[in-house]
Parts: C-alpha cells; sequence; structure tokens
C-alpha cells in the first residue's frame, strides 16, 4: 500500500469535529448561514452536487484572517469517513493543510440542507459541491493577490497557490489568511473556475488518515454518547411490552420514591423518567414498568414460511419500473424458468444504542443527535411540540454506525419529551439494548419473484422481476406524518406518513431491481404493500440487498440451465465496459476456473460463488467472489474468503474506499448467514445479542480488495456497494458446494440442514 | 468509596451496587468505556482489573476493593498514545469506532499474556466483542501489528 498522507503537525491532536463543549456553545446567533444561503433557484443554472439549492459561496466555504477555512456540509459522519473525505477534497482543490480545514457538519443553525447522509451520496452531492467552491475560493484569493500586487506583477504573470499562499513568479508569498478580507468571497458560485486537472490532485486518490479515528482511539469525547453538559441529567424510556399496546394504568409512586429521580412523564403511552444518575434512571424505569399495565394487541404477521405468502395477499401498489420488449426474441424462446425469493425482516442492530441530548430554553429546544438527517428530524420535532423549525436546533454529534434508519431520530424526540418537565436541565437519553431490539424500525421482509425465458443458445431473451415489499423508507421529514416513534404514544397521538416508495432511478423496494444485463424484453414491478403490521425503515442498501441476492442467484440458475458458467454467462449479457472490468478482475483475483469441481471433505463442502451489482444502478460497480464452506451434518455455513474488484470512478480515498467495501461484505454475510428478526404474533422478541446473533470475529471472512480508480469519471459512493453482492455470492457458492439452491435469506443452519437432508 | 483507577486513587460518591461503567462514565468523565448492551454480551465496556479484561457494565463498583483499574484512556493519550492506540490508527482500524475501545483493552489484555499470538488466537480472544460495522479484519491487523511492536 502507498503511504498515507499524515496530517502533518502535532501528533494525534485533536482536530476539527471534537468540539466537546466549546462546540456546544455555539450561539444560535452566530451563523445562521442557512438561512442566508436559502436559494433563489427558478431560472438559475444548474450548478454541481448541492449547490442547486445553496449558491452563496460563503455558505459552502470561509476562510478565516488566521488562514483557517471553515467548510460547511449537511452531510453528517456516520463512521463511513465522510467528514475526512470532505476536508481531503477542500484541502486539495484550495491547496491548503488538511489540518488547516474546519468542518461544521449536521447543525440546522449552521449547515446547508443536503438531507439525510444515506445512499451513498455524500460525496457525489456534498463533495462535488465543496470542490467546486474550493476551486472558486482558490480563483478569488489569486484575483485578489493579483489586485495587491497589482502593477509589480506583469500582466502575463501566473500565480499559483501552495500549503495555503498564493505564490507570485518572484518567490513572493500572500497567506490565505491575509487576502481573506479583500477576496470577494460573499457571492453566488459561478462554476467558471473548474477544479483541477487530474494530474495537479496531491491528495485526492490519495489514502488519508481518518481524523475522527486518533480521537476515537484514545477515549475523547467524540460521541453523542459522551456529552456532559452542566447540570444535565440521565432519562430512561419504558415502552410498551408490545408494538400495538396501550397503556392501562400506572403505578408511579413507588418509582418517584426511589432516590435521585427528578421527573417522571406520563402521556398517553409514553412512560420516561429522569434522574440525577443514569443508574438511578433505570432503577426508576424497572419499577415503572413493574407496575404498569397494558392492553396488548395480536397485530404481528406469521412468523413461519406463510409470512411470505401473507404478504403477497395484502393489498398492494403495483408499479412497472421498467419494460423493455420486442417480440422477435420473444419467439425465439425455447424454455422457462422462474423462482421465487425471500428475505426476513432484519435489525440495523447498532453496537451503540440510540442516544441523545435535549435542552428548553425560553420555549425553544435543542437537540444533540446522532441522526442520518438533522434536519428532517427538526422537521418532526417541530411538527410534535407545534413549534416553528426555527425554534428547534439539531446538532449532529458522532453516534455508534446506524447503517440506516434506527433509533436515533426516536431517542430525539423521548429526551425532547422528558427534557421538557425539567426546566433548563438538559437531559441525556440512551436507550437500554432491550429498547433498540424491540423500537427500531427493521428492513422490510421482501418476496421477490423471477422468471425469465431462454433461447436455443441458452441466451435471455425475456425477463421478470416481481418486488412485493413493505416501504424502505419512512423517516421523519415528510410533511404528511409525523414519524418519530413516542409521537404515536401521546395521549393526543399523532399519525406517521404514509407509506411510500422511493422513485427510480435510485428506487425503494425496487433498487436494483431493474437488470443492468442486456435483456430484449424485460418487466420490473414493484409492488408497495402500504400496510406496515411490523415497523420497518431504511436499512442499508434498501430494497437492494435483496433484489441483487435475487437478480444474480437466478443468473447462476440461469446460467445451470443454460449449461454455461456463470461469469461467461454474465458476461456474455453484459455489454457495460466497467462492468465486465470489475468482474474480470474480481475472477482474476481469486483464480476463478470455469467448470472447477465443488470439493468435500471430512463431511464439509466448499465451493465458489461470484455476483455482480451497480449499486442502484447509478454508484459503484462491484464485483464478488465468496468461497463457502458448509458443514453437512450441523448446517452451518461460513465464508473463510472473499475477494471484491470495485469501480467508483474517482477515488477520493482509496483506504476509506476499501474499509467501507470490506464493512460491507462482512455485515452482508451476517445478514445473510444469520440475521432474522424473531417476533410472535404479539411481540418482537429480541431483547439482547442472544436473541439476536451477528457474525463473530471467528466467522469473518478473510477479504482481498482491489479498486480500479477512474479519475477522469465522477466519484460515486460507495458505502453499499457489497452488500447485495456479498449475499448473491455467498447463495451461489453454496449452491456451487452442495448443489442444493437456497433462495430465503437468511441462509440459517436449520435451514440449510433441512435443505440438504 | 475510592477505586484506583488509571494508577489514581478516586473517591467515588456512589452506592456499591453501582456498575463500574456508570462511575467511569458518568463520575470520572472518562469516554473510552462505552454502554453497548449492560448486560456483558458486547464487550463495548471492556477495561482492565488487575490487568484482566472484565465487562465493567456488569461489575458493581463494590466488588472491586482496590483493585487496578485500567481504562482505554489510562493506555495512553493523543500525546502519548500507546503502542495499540497507534497500531490502530496506522491500520485505520475503525468505522464508526463504537466498539473500538472494547477492542483495544481485550487486546492489551491477551498482549500481557501472550507474547505472539497468531491470528487464531487474536479472534479467540476477541470473539465476545462485538462489531457491526465490520472492522475485524482491521482490528486483527491492528493487534498484530501492535503485539510484533512490543516483541
Ligand atoms: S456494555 Fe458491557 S458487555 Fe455490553
Ligand atoms: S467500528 Fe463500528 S462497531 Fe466496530
Amino acid at each position: 500500500m502507498k503511504a498515507r498522507a499524515s496530517l502533518g503537525g502535532r501528533g494525534l491532536h485533536r482536530r476539527r469535529l471534537v468540539q466537546g463543549a466549546a462546540g456546544i456553545a455555539v450561539s444560535f446567533a452566530l451563523t445562521p448561514l442557512a438561512a442566508q444561503v436559502m436559494a433563489q433557484t427558478a431560472t438559475l443554472t444548474p450548478l454541481p452536487g448541492s449547490m442547486n439549492t445553496y449558491r452563496r459561496l460563503q455558505g459552502w466555504l470561509q476562510v478565516g484572517a488566521d488562514g483557517l477555512v471553515t467548510i460547511f456540509s449537511g452531510k453528517v459522519e456516520l463512521g463511513q469517513g465522510i467528514a475526512t473525505a470532505l476536508i481531503q477534497i477542500v484541502a486539495d482543490e484550495l491547496d491548503v493543510p488538511m489540518d488547516r480545514v474546519r468542518l461544521v457538519s449536521g447543525d440546522t443553525a449552521r449547515s446547508p440542507n443536503e438531507g439525510v447522509t444515506a445512499g451513498s451520496l455524500s460525496i457525489e452531492q456534498s463533495g462535488v459541491a465543496l470542490r467546486h467552491a474550493a476551486a472558486e475560493a482558490r480563483a478569488l484569493l489569486i484575483a485578489a493577490a493579483r489586485e495587491r500586487l497589482g502593477n509589480r506583477l506583469p500582466a502575463e504573470a501566473i500565480l499559483g497557490t501552495a500549503d495555503g499562499f498564493v505564490t507570485a513568479p518572484g518567490g513572493e508569498r500572500m497567506a490565505y489568511g491575509e487576502l481573506a478580507s479583500s477576496a470577494r468571497l460573499e457571492r453566488d458560485i459561478t462554476t467558471v473556475p473548474r477544479p483541477k486537472p487530474v494530474a495537479a490532485r496531491t491528495l485526492i486518490g490519495r489514502p488519508v488518515e481518518r481524523i475522527d479515528i486518533p480521537g476515537k482511539v484514545t477515549g475523547a469525547a467524540m460521541y453523542v454518547q459522551d456529552i456532559r453538559l452542566p447540570g444535565m441529567l440521565h432519562g430512561r424510556v419504558v415502552r410498551p411490552p408490545s408494538p400495538r399496546a396501550r397503556l392501562i394504568s400506572l403505578d408511579e409512586s413507588s418509582a418517584r420514591a426511589l432516590p435521585g429521580v427528578v421527573s417522571i412523564v406520563r402521556d398517553g403511552s409514553f412512560i420516561a423518567v429522569a434522574a440525577e444518575r443514569e443508574e438511578q434512571a433505570i432503577a426508576a424505569a424497572t419499577a415503572l414498568r413493574s407496575s404498569a399495565r397494558w392492553d396488548e394487541k395480536a397485530t404481528l404477521p406469521a412468523a413461519d414460511a406463510t409470512l411470505f405468502s401473507g404478504m403477497k395477499a395484502l393489498r398492494s401498489e403495483d408499479t412497472v419500473v421498467s419494460r423493455k420488449t420486442d417480440g422477435a426474441a420473444l419467439a425465439r424462446a425455447t424454455r422457462q424458468v422462474q423462482a421465487e425469493y425471500t428475505r426476513a425482516f432484519q435489525i440495523h442492530a447498532s453496537i451503540g444504542p440510540s442516544c441523545a441530548v435535549a435542552q428548553w430554553e425560553a420555549g425553544k429546544l435543542t437537540v444533540w443527535s446522532h441522526v442520518q438527517g438533522p434536519f428532517q428530524q427538526r422537521a418532526d420535532l417541530a411538527m410534535t411540540f407545534g413549534l416553528p423549525a426555527a425554534d428547534v436546533r439539531v446538532i449532529h454529534r458522532d453516534g455508534a454506525g446506524c447503517y440506516g434508519h434506527n433509533g436515533a431520530d426516536d431517542v430525539g424526540l423521548d429526551a425532547a419529551l422528558l427534557a421538557r418537565t425539567t426546566g433548563a436541565r438538559p437531559v441525556r437519553l440512551q436507550w437500554s439494548r432491550e429498547d433498540e431490539f424491540q423500537w427500531e424500525p427493521c428492513g422490510s421482509a421482501m418476496v421477490i419473484g423471477m422468471r425469465a425465458a431462454l433461447d436455443a443458445d441458452g441466451q435471455v431473451v425475456d425477463w421478470g422481476h416481481d418486488v412485493w415489499s413493505h416501504t424502505h423508507s419512512m423517516r421523519p421529514g415528510d410533511p404528511d406524518g409525523d414519524n418519530l416513534l413516542a409521537s404515536w404514544h401521546l395521549a393526543t397521538p399523532r399519525r406517521e406518513s404514509p407509506a411510500r416508495n422511493l422513485p427510480q432511478p435510485a428506487g425503494g423496494s425496487d433498487r436494483n431491481a431493474i437488470p443492468l444485463y442486456d435483456f430484449a424484453n424485460q418487466t420490473v414491478t414493484n409492488h408497495l404493500i402500504p400496510e406496515m403490521p411490523v415497523r420497518v425503515s431504511a436499512l442499508r442498501t434498501l430494497g437492494a440487498y435483496a433484489n441483487v441476492f435475487a437478480l444474480e442467484s437466478f443468473m447462476d440458475e440461469l446460467a445451470l440451465v443454460a449449461g454455461a458458467d456463470p461469469v461467461a454467462f454474465r458476461l456474455r449479457h453484459m455489454k457495460d465496459p466497467r462492468a465486465r472490468a470489475v468482474i474480470e478482475k474480481v475472477v482474476a483475483m481469486a483464480g476463478w476456473k470455469p467448470g472447477a469441481a465443488p470439493t468435500t471433505s471430512g463431511g464439509i463442502s466448499r465451493g465458489y460463488g461470484l455476483a455482480f451489482a451497480k449499486y442502484k444502478n447509478l454508484a459503484v460497480y462491484t464485483a464478488v467472489i465468496a468461497q463457502v464452506s458448509v458443514e453437512r451434518a450441523t448446517g452451518v455455513v461460513k465464508v473463510p474468503r472473499a475477494w471484491c474488484a470495485a469501480d467508483a470512478g474517482m477515488i477520493i480515498n482509496p483506504d476509506g474506499f476499501a474499509n467501507q467495501m470490506e464493512g460491507g461484505m462482512i455485515q452482508s454475510a451476517s445478514w445473510t448467514l444469520l440475521e432474522a428478526a424473531p417476533y410472535d404474533r404479539t411481540r418482537m422478541l429480541a431483547r439482547a445479542w442472544s436473541d439476536y446473533p451477528i457474525l463473530r470475529f471467528s466467522d469473518v471472512p478473510r477479504i482481498q480488495i482491489e479498486l480500479i480508480d477512474r479519475p477522469e469519471e465522477p466519484p460515486k459512493g460507495v458505502g453499499e456497494g457489497t452488500q447485495g453482492p456479498m449475499a448473491a455470492a455467498i447463495g451461489n457458492a453454496f449452491a456451487h458446494a452442495t448443489g442444493v439452491r437456497l433462495r430465503h435469506l437468511p441462509l440459517t443452519a436449520a435451514r440449510v440442514k433441512a435443505a440438504l437432508a | 468509596m475510592n477505586l484506583d483507577v488509571n494508577g489514581q486513587q478516586r473517591s467515588i460518591d456512589a452506592a456499591p451496587q453501582t456498575p463500574l461503567l456508570n462511575v467511569l462514565r458518568h463520575d470520572l468523565g472518562l469516554n473510552g468505556a462505552k454502554y453497548g448492551c449492560g448486560e456483558g454480551q458486547c464487550g463495548t465496556c471492556t477495561v482492565l482489573v488487575n490487568g484482566a479484561a472484565i465487562r465493567s457494565c456488569v461489575t458493581p463498583i463494590g466488588s472491586l476493593g482496590n483493585a487496578r483499574i485500567t481504562t482505554l484512556e489510562g493506555l495512553g493519550n493523543l500525546e502519548r498514545p500507546h503502542t495499540l492506540q497507534k497500531a490502530f490508527i496506522t491500520e485505520q482500524a475503525a468505522q464508526c469506532g463504537y466498539c473500538i475501545s472494547g477492542m483495544i483493552m481485550t487486546a492489551s489484555a491477551l498482549l500481557a499474556k501472550t507474547r505472539n499470538p497468531d491470528d487464531a488466537a487474536i479472534r479467540a480472544a476477541l470473539d465476545g466483542n462485538l462489531c457491526r460495522c465490520g472492522t475485524h479484519n482491521r482490528i486483527v491487523r491492528a493487534v498484530q501489528r501492535a503485539a510484533k511492536e512490543m516483541a
């Protein structure tokens, strides 16, 4: 590996995002940039990335008299390394050391509203905007230097920039800080100054150390969980025992008498308690729980295989999202193949339960939060409390990885409801592990029906893909409903927004349902089931995980029918050269041999499987090969090794890229081999890790990753590229190893054992 | 009640059944040990007690007597990071990082007993520590690197 660019300077000093008390003390009045830079979009030319809606340069980037560059992003750090990548982009474009760039992100009073940090869009949206902003600022600083030098500078002289200075041919240098006041940075972005050509880049494309890792490995106050404000109380919630339960009675007296208890909130079926110490809040919550009487209802669906036939029987809104017709090709069909695949409800299962700190001052609410969408959480908080959005401020802090819409938004409302009863004393509230498992939204169960027709040459001439699913996005920020959990439990309950499917081209349930392969005929249909008996929302990749599993498993099934090698079969249906390149690359990496036989020894069968996807059909190209071993007696499947080749256009930080791809593969292996949310007809049943096991160190695959860099192509998101291909590669490897096709996720030992019996 | 934390005597005003994790975080303002489950099932709260890795979320302070307690902060800091902390930075062995304190503390107990653990020994030692971001292989590489540097 290439040497990593160091951040220079003084060892491991805390930088930028590590704000602790100082960051928290920033007042509302300081820079209400979000207000200043609101766009007047109507007739303007489109700008790259998120600049379309925020056109003021200083809304993205400011240069201080001290030469420090402050950049503003609506995208937030989720452990994916985005903060580092954004700083890296600006430092490169502006020729300033990385440790002179500060990032303000996810503060509704200071940052641009760039929507939710999801869908692997941060580099495409915020990164591209900041790159242009930095290019513009650089040009303006050069212009200011030219003005300052006046006629001492020959007209044809070219000024450069380096290390935070504008440099003139005679060796003269002017620091950005000195030029900041005369450079006309307060204007709309023109994009006339173009970003640097590839050859002039110094940081983009090089592995750079993440700015947040030193603090995270030494115990700095990095997380929302680490916030400690003066007078801060600790809170806990007492949730209903099941999703639709209603509170009948509650005796608060014994909890009220416990040491440290400051406030108990009971509003409808919402119960919470604040105490001086966290363990006191936990003790009081336990007392409240034991005195609460509930009315429970059996509203959950079947937990066995009838779940899926039941889903298909529910009312659905059906949309054909892709159709191609070619009668001549269809007439060549000689064989029809079909198969149905399913996926269980699955849980985000963050390692750190959701947490928020809330404080009310003079009727205004501040929430520190690890949400993906601070502006969206603010919208729902304002809706719940009947406040104007301007009276609610959400400030992002890092949390444990969330992998989509988990409890992070909900806990902000819990803390705010509790803090409303504690005067100006802020309340920190962290959910228990059980709260998290019981109440966070699941990734939806899915049924996917695949069908195809082959011609006599084994070429696909017709293709069908039907997805039945609940929605994959019930995030806050929808004006037609309130999507914060506690709001549904209040005495005057709020209603959740209607279920919607995110539209193509990105898609929601149908994400990656449209094949990238060239088929003459195809029909892809999304069946959105509006009813939601199990709470669902966005889990990393939305529907793509299961759609790619189905599509790429089915490609292998068809290859078998056609008597073709799975790699050759894919390549002969694929024109996109970048797709072909990642497939060919991973084949070379793993030493894939067409027709290689599986092996069995000592009761263990081994095989290989390949799968491919271009995430959302818009982002990173990913091809994965997995090796699996199947212990036939127990049904235990392991993935000892996996290989991945990926192409996301221009690479910003190759090390961060690889880290995300590998993390996604391991998470996907865990989903694919182990994970299904347990429930009965009334209750969700996961309370502890022992109820919802995830992959552990001994079972984690050894992984090799190679990246194809295309510096002239726009950078694409990488965080969700591998989950679908990894699942399908495992499924295909299982089929190769055993000769048995498993079409139901997860491939648990019990299911495998039954299939092999 | 007195506790010996990171080489200092700290006097604590909390009930003896209070979990050590709460005292570290809320009384002593230490961020390293983290709440992940409170039931001994995830390892995010791992600290050393007399050199052994324990789950601080299920360890009442009343059971500790004058044992030596070491947290992530006791290993090293930004200015003088411990070999393990440096190795985690060099290997960029974190995504969200929430699990990492527990990983480093567990690894530090391992390396104190075993000079050059092989891959399997490191994985076995860390098997009770959960990571949801999929950082496992980097974590193993960081521990291997530290082991080499400490040998
Ligand atoms: S928090 Fe102690 S083991 Fe999970
Ligand atoms: S790095 Fe996020 S849980 Fe391990």
